[in-house]
């Protein structure tokens, strides 16, 4: 490309750059391949991101729909008036300190009528959520004429059954063309089930088989650990059960026993339905769980039988609380509804009671409190700094303190909260106010550089202009610099206000990492804020609390994603092109 | 600028206004995070039950919660602390510093310290002596010498073991539940040696002995799998010849998917941990302070329903938490003592 011409005798030779030899033309596809390269990984870089992030999004998400849903029973309930408000008076109190449990219970027991025995009422009850007449009681407080009448409420499930409806890895599978007449000897209690045809030929053969296959492994199991040298006696544990499974799955078709550890296998005969125990191929025992409404033989065809596939001691509803789920669920009277109590009350130990009201609150509180502090203390930082202060080693030194204190973990705040607000100043622990300071303390720095940059970004012609005209430096900066840096320090603000929303740490040393129930009205009231609800949550054993955690992440990103929105938002609509 | 002076009287002002100490009608209650689950069901139900604020239940863990519940009496100073240990003599020392000198122990139950693993995972039964021996940095090896360990699979440590790598998650060394753990396994793992016996009864070596139960293994067998337990059950999910180490409610909740390793022959349910027959249980506690009754408005109130028979009975609420209730004869004295303010004295402690 250079086209020199030359300049006297001892001008340098020309230096030609060849385009069409093979060696120039093997360095452009170099240089292509180069780049395409480049492209290559970028691209790569990019997707590697986008596939974490959509994965991580994606199981948030996929965890914490159901946690957004209830499982309810919707039923017309008696409200008895002896059991609210037995002596008539009528009084918000009295209506508030009503039994709505025992109503529950009563409208349970009259959709599954006939339980009889401790036991099985525990069971059918225990389906029920200890808060399962809250939202009767908010409809009788609302309209105390309800009392004595028939009203159709919802009743919250407790968590157990709440998350085997929503999680169906349980199938539950139906034989339903038996072959032979079946008499069952009694209609509750245990009974025994007389059937005209081999119907639980199959079912045996089915038990026996997988009875055959544990002991095999076990087998296995055993010649392994005898081939690398283990003692007889260490191995006797190993040798009686498989000797045990043994003599089950060898002896002759005539009785099989069932346990927690084998598929469970229910009758459902004449409107009841009997857990089998014990089976024979033409005879069953076993257990009623659903009363009978007769002891009169059941035509081939017109009872049933039952397999849930999963072992009952591999899932947590046993099979009387399966099967009265089951009994419920074929009545209509389940429903997955929207559950917007998460969204209204506090926190609770009982999964389907728990909601983030109380800490969306706190969060907020805590907002108000570090934004009321930070906005004009660091907007009024920063306007000194880049405006007023003289150029000299005190500003600079502030300015370097300043950006390290950016780069501060945040826990070391919190420590500086505990020590100062809490122990100095005798503020209240667990308090919005003490958390929202030491978060104000957090953002601080961020939203003076943030506001500085801002400031720095307007051209002096303006400043000049405005100086140019009359205007003071402080009427130049108020009237016209600072107008126009603020599309700059709102979304400064708001990033700095997205990051103190999702803080944990310093929030840990001044307590508000805790349990608390009520909603917080003041800013010295005990609260709790989201991120730590979040990391409270995950820390429970209770399965219902894993999609609850999932939920309220959901919440804190959908807030954190509308904040940073409007900051985008803020800057696209003020911002100014010189 | 001229906004400065004003601001700064409107903070000043805040603090002022909100140092001003006045009664609280709410129990503050701090501590362990193990108890945190157990605390916090009965703060619900009292509240429920008696209409006014619920407790407020701070999770700080066992040391950190010693430390602000000894920082002295008053109402602006906690009421109750959950422990997974009983309360150290130091402990009870600075308390006694500070002017807590009446404290109410109350031990609520047992937490069984369970090593678990999956559904489909070998077959195994393990002894604490085997338990030391996966997880120690250093085990004597057959001359009675102490070398690093050498054990790489389970069969390697005794061949009736299945022959799968050790694999082990559990808690970081920060936490109460990894102090237990040592306590409970390693340590008397390591007595099952006699060589190591009898470093411990020597006074000489006694220090060196705690040095080697208190050292686990750093070559990958021992995983730390950080604060959360559930996320060690979720790991135990995906892996199935891994083993977790956690308490008890957690084994009891993902029942569905995990099974617990019996140690010494005792699965670890129920009924083992609560009649002892269960080596690896620790008691937890909740210690109240004796001055507050009275002054905060339902402390007394609280420890009774702690101690009501449908709280901590056999077939109380804190059961179905996962809770490991004592013996009915234990609870009941535990209970009495509670509810007659029984306060701790300094030769209870060791």
């Amino acid at each position: 490309m250079t086209d020199l011409t030359a300049g006297g005798v001892n001008a340098p030779a020309i230096r030609r750059v060849e385009f069409d030899t093979e060696e120039a033309k093997a360095r452009l596809r170099r240089r292509y391949r180069s780049e395409f390269r480049f492209k290559v990984y970028g691209f790569a870089a990019l997707a590697v991101t986008t596939t974490f992030l959509l994965l991580l999004l994606s199981s948030i998400v996929s965890k914490g729909i159901p946690g957004f849903f209830q499982n309810v029973i919707v039923t017309d309930v008696l409200v008895d008036a002896g059991k609210i408000d037995p002596e008539g008076n009528g009084d918000a109190a009295t209506l508030r300190a009503g039994d709505y449990t025992a109503i529950a219970r009563a409208a349970l027991a009259e959709a599954i009528p006939g339980i009889e025995g401790r036991q099985l009422k525990k069971e059918l009850n225990g389906l029920l959520s200890s808060g399962a007449g809250d939202a009767l009681r908010e409809q009788v407080l609302a309209d105390p004429s309800l009392v004595g009448q028939r009203v159709k409420t919802q009743l919250l499930l407790a968590d157990e059954a709440d998350v085997f409806l929503k999680d169906s890895s349980t199938t539950i599978r139906t034989i339903a063309d038996t072959r032979g007449i079946a008499t069952p000897t009694g209609t509750t209690g245990d009974v025994t089930i007389f059937v005209g045809a081999n119907d639980f030929a199959d079912d045996i053969a089915e038990v026996k088989a997988e009875l055959k296959a544990k002991a095999a492994a076990i087998m296995e199991a055993i010649e392994r650990r005898k081939a690398r040298g283990a003692g007889p006696e260490s191995l006797k544990d190993l040798e009686r059960e498989a000797a045990d499974l043994r003599i089950r799955y060898e002896a002759a078709a005539t009785s099989e026993t069932l346990d927690s550890k084998t598929p469970s296998r229910l009758v459902a005969i004449n409107g009841g339905i009997v857990k089998v125990k014990e089976m024979t191929p033409t005879l069953v025992k076993g257990e009623v769980i659903i009363p009978l409404k007769s002891t009169a033989d059941a035509a081939p065809g017109t009872w049933q039988i039952r397999v849930y596939e999963k072992p009952e001691s591999n899932r947590n509803l046993n099979d009387r609380g399966l099967t009265f789920l089951e009994a419920l669920k074929a009545k209509g009277l389940v429903e997955n509804r929207f559950n917007w109590a998460f969204f209204t009350t506090g926190d609770s130990r009982e999964a389907e009671l728990a909601g983030i009201q109380g800490a969306l609150v706190g969060s907020i509180l805590t907002l108000l409190v570090t934004i009321g502090l930070c906005l004009p203390i660091g907007v009024l930082a920063a306007i000194y700094l880049e405006e007023f202060a003289p150029k000299n080693r005190m500003t600079e030194l502030i300015e370097i303190n300043i950006n390290n204190l950016a780069a501060v973990p945040s826990i070391v705040f919190g420590l500086l909260g505990l020590a100062v607000f809490l122990n100095f100043f005798n503020l209240p622990r667990s308090a919005p106010l003490v958390g929202g300071l030491v978060l104000a303390l957090l953002v601080l720095p961020t939203i003076i550089i943030a506001s500085r940059a801002a400031l720095k970004s307007v051209p002096p012609s303006i400043r000049e202009a405005a100086l140019g005209v009359g205007a003071s430096h402080q009427q130049a900066v108020f009237h016209h610099v600072l107008p126009l840096a603020m599309p700059g320090i709102m979304t400064g603000t708001i990033i700095g206000m997205a990051h103190a929303l999702g803080e944990t740490a310093p929030l840990l040393m001044i307590g508000m990492i805790a349990f608390i129930v009520d909603v917080p009205t003041s800013l010295t009231q005990a609260a709790t804020v989201l991120p730590v609800q979040i990391f409270l949550w995950s820390d429970l054993p209770e399965p219902a609390f894993k999609m609850k955690t999932a939920a309220a992440i959901m919440v804190l990103l959908a807030v954190l994603f509308v904040m940073n929105g409007l900051a985008i938002w803020l800057r696209k609509k003020f911002e100014r092109r010189w | 600028m001229n906004k400065a002076p004003f601001l700064t009287a409107a903070v000043v002002s805040v603090f002022a206004f909100a140092s001003g100490a006045e009664a609280r009608e709410q129990i503050r209650i701090v501590g362990s995070s193990t108890v945190y689950p157990f605390t916090t069901a009965v703060a619900e139900q009292f509240g429920k039950s008696t209409g006014g604020k619920t407790p407020v239940v701070e999770s700080t863990g066992t040391g950190g919660g010693f430390k602000i519940f000894c920082e002295g009496v008053g109402v602006d100073k906690a009421d109750g602390s959950n422990a997974s240990r009983r309360i150290k003599k130091s402990e009870f020392e600075l308390c006694d510093k500070n002017g807590v000198k009446d404290i109410i122990e109350l031990t609520v139950g047992y937490d069984g310290l369970t090593i678990a693993q999956s559904k489909d995972g070998p077959q195994i039964a393990l002894t604490r002596k085997q338990v030391f021996q996966a997880l120690a940095e250093k085990v004597p090896n057959d001359k009675g010498e102490l070398v690093d360990n050498p054990y790489k699979n389970w069969s390697d440590i005794d061949p009736s073991l299945p022959n799968v790598k050790i694999e082990v998650l559990g808690p970081p060394p920060t936490s109460g539940t990894r102090d237990s753990f040592h306590e409970l396994f390693m340590e008397k793992g390591a007595e099952g040696f006699d060589s190591l016996k009898a470093m411990k009864a020597d006074k000489a070596t006694e220090k060196e002995f705690e040095k080697i139960w208190k050292s686990i293994r750093k070559d990958g067998a021992y995983v730390e799998a950080g604060e959360n337990d559930n996320v060690i059950v979720q790991k135990l999910e995906g892996n199935k010849n891994a083993f977790g180490i956690f308490g008890y409610s957690f084994l009891e909740e993902n029942a569905d998917k995990l099974k617990g390793v019996s140690i010494e022959g005792a699965e670890p349910t129920f009924e083992n941990i609560s009649g002892g027959k269960y080596k690896g249980a620790r008691p937890l506690f909740v210690y109240f302070k004796k001055a507050h009754i009275g002054v905060i408005p339902g402390l007394d109130k609280f420890i009774a329903e702690y101690t009501s028979e449908k709280a901590l009975g056999a077939d109380g609420y804190l059961t179905e938490k996962g809770l490991v209730a004592l013996p009915k004869e234990a609870f009941e004295k535990s209970a009495k003592a509670a509810n007659d303010g029984v306060t701790l004295k300094a030769d209870d402690l060791k």
